[in-house]
């Protein structure tokens, strides 16, 4: 498993409405620790696709998710579990902190 | 063994990989897994590093560093190191995934980090308009009015940049003049959307969800007052990044590494230290390139040196 793009139109289905946590990176290409932190969470979604999936929304593009969700600070990743936002973390971080963060969804 | 390991992936980095790799050290760079490039990586135009007269994007001269650094066979770990034993001939530098490494000389390179201002609202309303990063945040604050705090090159440069996006900035300093260079400060002295809220800091923020308002309170004489703004950006300078070496190497009253003089040389043999987290003054690319320089030399004839008296040790017991 590894990540995949999703978008306004998508978003329904493809999280909002998802049988596992998904846990959706908020990103732009103008941010470098986005850029830092993307090729870690490819890693998570290879690692740990049986447990969660991993998406990518591109604020950019998508600003209306970027609004509806409050995002003030990229890169943010936010966890839906039955279309709610479960948890919340800000910023680029290491491997082994993202793992910690997501521990109760991939523990 | 290694000859060399390099912590740090900014201009200092770099740039003593560079040289050390010229001089066929084969060095091995520690770059770090999520903020290789180090502080450079969040800017967007650099106009005062020489070589570049129409100025450059701090990511692509990053990625130039890097190549170079490369291209005279730099081998790149983008991985944290965890934990260094720097004392003794034969030094050891961990990592959270790729190992150890153990090398005959280290050059500690690991720059800053983003002051906070230590309130609690910081932490709380941190990623709810809360930001130290104005390249990747200010895009979230359109049409918004925000506060900058701080009084140097990087507030007036957020500053400056930030009002592509948001319709009014104001800056927050704790003075009434700026540190910042000139021609910084003319270019946000001359931006109609910037004001200046002098001789004030901030005590506190307002919001649950969002940042709603600053509270701000008069170094002159201690009135407080508020300010309605949607976002706050924060820079108010760096502290040198050191908490890998505590302990180990001694610190300067400032908080860097303290070295020999004009030389990278650390309390211990065969330890070098480079770029911000030895400068407590200057602080720019090109002080840090050369900074890089001088470690990676140092650490040349250290080598040398210690070669030397291995080959006379050898031809005394032969």
């Amino acid at each position: 498993m590894s990540t995949r793009d999703v978008t306004t139109q998508t978003f329904q289905s493809d999280v909002l409405e998802a049988s596992k946590p998904v846990v959706v990176d908020f990103w732009a290409a103008w941010c470098g620790p986005c850029r830092m932190v993307s090729p870690i969470l490819d890693q998570i979604a290879d690692e740990h696709g049986d447990k969660l999936e991993v998406v990518k929304v591109n604020v950019d593009e998508n600003p209306q998710l970027a609004a509806q969700y409050q995002i003030t600070s990229i890169p943010a990743l936010k966890v839906f579990q039955g279309g709610e936002v479960v948890q919340s973390i800000i910023g680029a971080k290491p491997k082994a902190a993202l793992e910690a963060d997501l521990a109760a969804f991939i523990g | 063994m290694r000859n060399l390991v390099i912590i740090g992936s900014g201009p200092a980095g770099y740039t003593a990989a560079i040289y050390a790799a010229r001089a066929n050290l084969e060095p091995v760079l520690i770059a770090s897994s999520v903020e290789a490039g180090g502080e450079l990586m969040n800017t967007t135009e650099v106009e005062n590093f020489p070589g570049f007269p129409e100025g450059v994007q701090g990511p692509e001269l990053m990625m130039k560093l890097e190549e170079q650094a490369r291209r005279f066979g730099t081998e790149i770990i983008l991985d944290d190191v965890t934990e260094v034993s720097l004392d003794g001939d034969v030094k050891t530098v961990k990592t959270s995934y790729s190992g150890d490494y153990e090398a005959a000389t280290v050059i500690v390179a690991t720059g800053s980090a983003y002051r906070k201002i230590g309130i609690e609202d910081e932490e709380r309303l941190s990623g709810r308009g809360v930001s130290w990063c104005a390249t990747c945040d200010g895009f979230f604050f359109k049409g918004k009015t925000i506060a900058v705090v701080g009084g140097g090159d990087s507030a007036m440069e957020e500053a400056t940049f930030l009002t592509r996006f948001a319709e009014k900035v104001y800056v927050v300093h704790r003075r009434d003049s700026l540190r910042a260079s000139k021609i910084m400060q003319d270019r946000a002295f001359d931006n109609d959307k910037i004001e200046f809220v002098w001789n004030n800091e901030v005590v506190g923020i307002t919001g649950e969800s969002a940042v709603e308002a600053l509270t701000l309170r008069s170094t002159v004489d201690g009135t407080e007052s508020e300010l309605a703004v949607g976002g706050l950006f924060v820079a108010i300078g760096n502290d040198p990044r050191t908490h890998l070496v505590h302990g180990q190497l001694e610190l300067t009253s400032d908080g860097t590494i303290a070295v020999d003089g004009r030389s990278s040389r650390t309390n211990l043999a065969g330890v070098f230290g480079a770029g911000d987290v030895i400068d407590p003054q200057y602080r720019q690319a090109v002080t840090a390139a050369a900074s890089g320089t001088v470690a990676a030399l140092d650490a040349e004839h250290y080598l040398a040196e210690r070669a030397g008296e291995d080959s006379r040790l050898l031809r005394a017991q032969s």
